[in-house]
């Protein structure tokens, strides 16, 4: 049983204010979506919940099964995918996994790892260096890389975002999954988007 | 107001002081007098340095960014101090024993808390984010602290290996000192670190109602 | 995925493959490392070459040409993770201590592959008698664990800041300056044949370095890595 919540969150860059007086409160089998226009700060938000950036006011407190989590334990409950980040591109999709998995603490092997590949759709491309892959191919590693550790918490920045037909079947896979599994966090503009939330808010006011 | 007129005030005797006593190191001089103002000014320096190091520490333990203007500032008057010591350190040498620079343990420690203080400011001005400024040159403050007493060990054995003229060293730390001497080279060491609090506090003021102005 | 186990230490070997095998595929840094040690080892024995009998010059000279390659790749490990944005990936997968370890093993197998190169042709290139061997590989190891320590904590610095190139110098110099004065003088000690207990002083001070700049690293870099 996992459960996130946030109280009155804040976040400045100097003196600028991206936003402030955010509470959050998420448990088993919710989705959230965030909405904003561009530069209302759903990227930031969505940084701060998963851990890479700290907030400049408030808190967050995530419980798994009623014990409360320290930081370094809640980065294996956590999975994000968003569009700043970048898997290496001078290794092979298999490598990436196998590498960021092992330094999580996983044991992988090759026959986890190609069905985690296969899954989203990449069969057949796991030794296939990442700089050789499309944009959407890409994405759909992000995804794989996202649920390597199944997560309980899953963080999902602007999903549709470099998809075709068959990726955005991928997206729904994941949220469906996902929405069984724990926590989904959605950030998107895109108005197809907001469907998959049980709860909304919108940021930028 | 007062603050600053008894500053004044007090500055202005010592330096009187300094220049109507007897030289403090009567083979070499009037120029000895420079030892007055040179010490001092060496010991605020290094009293920057502890200070920005406190004020570092301070924030990354609290993330107030006040801490790392304070910091800033400390280490900007310690730069300032720190070429006014060497300079005036410079001076001396070459008119005790020849030379402008010698590399000595004292030269050679000031040198190096110079090149920290630019390596310091150098980080600040290639970072915009004022978090992210503020966390790098603090722990860079601290990394660079961490070295410091490497070298006061190992300068002095490098020194000896390379200088034998130790002697020279040794008279200018041994300056016999009367006590009205004493007196005077305390005074001055009372002023100078009475000017570093009074530039230290004007500073953080003005950073103060620079920071209210903006908002 | 199946359960999890690992020590720290086996996250960080596992950073420092992945490193490596990067590395190997694409020689950003050591292709630098090898050109800017190649150069100045080239200009040095070119012109002080055939003529040095001094050790004093010899052993700063050896440690310049290793200061100079430092200086010149070993701010990759984190500057490329920046530059590619592939620190997200790296924070999500692993912890600050892991990331600390690998990337500092991976500085110092830069530099001990740089120096199975650039040693033995410094020796030949410069004509030299190493008298004590083992207190100069000594020095040399020691040395280099302690560039590593320092130069990795740098890295992570300036990797966070606009310029990178220069300010890696920069920041780097103040640091590095006891190990270098110690190393050089350890070497000059191992060039002229003293015996070991005449280079222990060196080593003790070697030693202590590498432990302060380590536990400095430790203390310091969840603020640098953590934003």
């Amino acid at each position: 049983m996992i459960s996130l919540e946030a109280q009155n969150l804040g976040k400045w860059f100097g003196k600028r204010k991206v936003f402030e007086g955010i509470d959050l409160s998420l448990h088993e089998k919710i989705s959230l979506v965030i909405t904003g226009r561009n530069g209302s700060g759903k990227t930031t938000l969505i940084k701060i919940l998963c851990g890479l950036i700290r907030p400049s006011r408030g808190e967050i407190t995530i419980k798994l099964d009623g014990k409360t989590l320290t930081p370094e334990e809640s980065r294996n409950h956590i999975g994000l995918v968003m569009p700043e980040l970048e898997l290496y591109g001078e290794l092979t999709a298999l490598e990436n996994l196998n590498y960021l998995g092992r330094m999580r603490g996983l044991i992988t092997n090759r026959e986890n790892l190609e069905e985690k590949i296969t899954w989203v759709g990449l069969a057949g491309r796991e030794d296939d260096l990442v700089s050789s892959f499309s944009s959407g191919m890409k994405q759909r590693l992000k995804y794989a890389f996202a649920r390597l550790h199944e997560p309980e918490i899953l963080l999902l920045d602007e999903p549709s975002a470099n998809l075709d037909e068959e990726g955005m079947s991928v997206v729904e896979k994941i949220v469906t999954e996902q929405k069984e599994r724990g926590i989904l966090i959605l950030a998107t503009n895109q108005k197809e988007d907001i469907k998959y939330g049980d709860k909304i808010i919108q940021l930028g006011n | 107001m007062l603050w600053k007129i008894s500053l004044l005030i007090w500055m202005a005797m010592v330096i009187i002081a300094v220049f109507l006593l007897p030289p403090p190191q009567a083979q070499l001089g009037d120029v000895s007098r420079v030892f007055f103002f040179h010490v001092p000014m060496a010991w605020v320096a290094v009293l920057a340095f502890l200070l920005s190091l406190i004020y570092s520490l301070l924030y990354l333990r609290k993330k107030d960014l006040d801490y790392d203007a304070k910091a800033r500032t400390a280490s900007r008057l310690g730069l300032l101090f720190t070429i006014l010591a060497t300079i005036s350190g410079s001076i001396f040498a070459k008119t005790s024993w020849g030379s402008f620079w010698n590399w000595d343990p004292r030269e050679t420690s000031i040198f190096i808390l110079l090149l920290i203080y630019g390596a310091y400011f150098a980080l600040r001005s290639a970072v915009e984010m004022p978090d992210r400024k503020a966390s790098l040159s603090a722990v860079y403050a601290i990394l660079a602290f961490f070295t410091v007493p490497f070298l006061v060990f190992v300068i002095p054995r490098v020194y000896q290996s390379l200088h034998p003229n130790d002697s020279v060293i040794n008279t200018r730390l041994q300056i016999q000192m009367s006590s009205s001497i004493l007196i005077a080279f305390l005074a001055s060491l009372v002023g100078f670190t009475w000017l570093f609090v009074w530039i230290f506090r004007l500073e953080t003021k003005i950073n103060r109602l620079l920071d209210e102005l903006e908002e | 995925m199946a359960t999890k186990s690992s020590s720290w230490a086996t996250k960080a070997s596992w950073l420092l493959f992945k490193d490596l095998k990067s590395e190997f595929r694409t020689r950003y840094a050591l292709n630098a490392i090898f050109m800017f040690g190649l150069t100045t080892l080239t200009v040095v024995s070119f012109s002080v070459g055939g003529i040095s009998s001094n050790t004093h010059i010899t052993s700063s000279l050896f440690w310049l040409v290793i200061f100079f390659s430092s200086m010149s790749g070993l701010a990759q490990v984190f500057v490329k993770e920046e530059e590619s944005r592939t620190v997200n990936v790296l924070k999500l997968s692993a912890s600050p201590g892991t990331v600390l370890a690998g990337k500092l093993l991976f500085n110092l197998v830069l530099l001990l592959i740089l120096e199975v190169v650039i040693v033995p042709l410094f020796i030949i290139w410069m004509n030299l008698s190493i008298l004590n061997i083992w207190l100069f590989l000594s020095v040399l190891l020691l040395g280099s664990l302690g560039m590593a320590c320092a130069t990795t904590i740098t890295a992570a610095i300036i990797s966070k800041s606009h310029v990178k190139g220069a300010l890696f110098a920069v920041l780097s110099f103040p640091i590095l300056l006891p190990l270098l004065i110690v190393g050089i003088d350890g070497t000059r000690k191992s060039l002229e044949g003293q015996d070991f207990s005449a280079g222990f002083a060196d080593l003790r001070l070697l030693i202590s370095y590498v432990v302060v700049m380590l536990v400095a690293s430790i203390l310091l870099f969840d603020f640098v890595w953590n934003e």
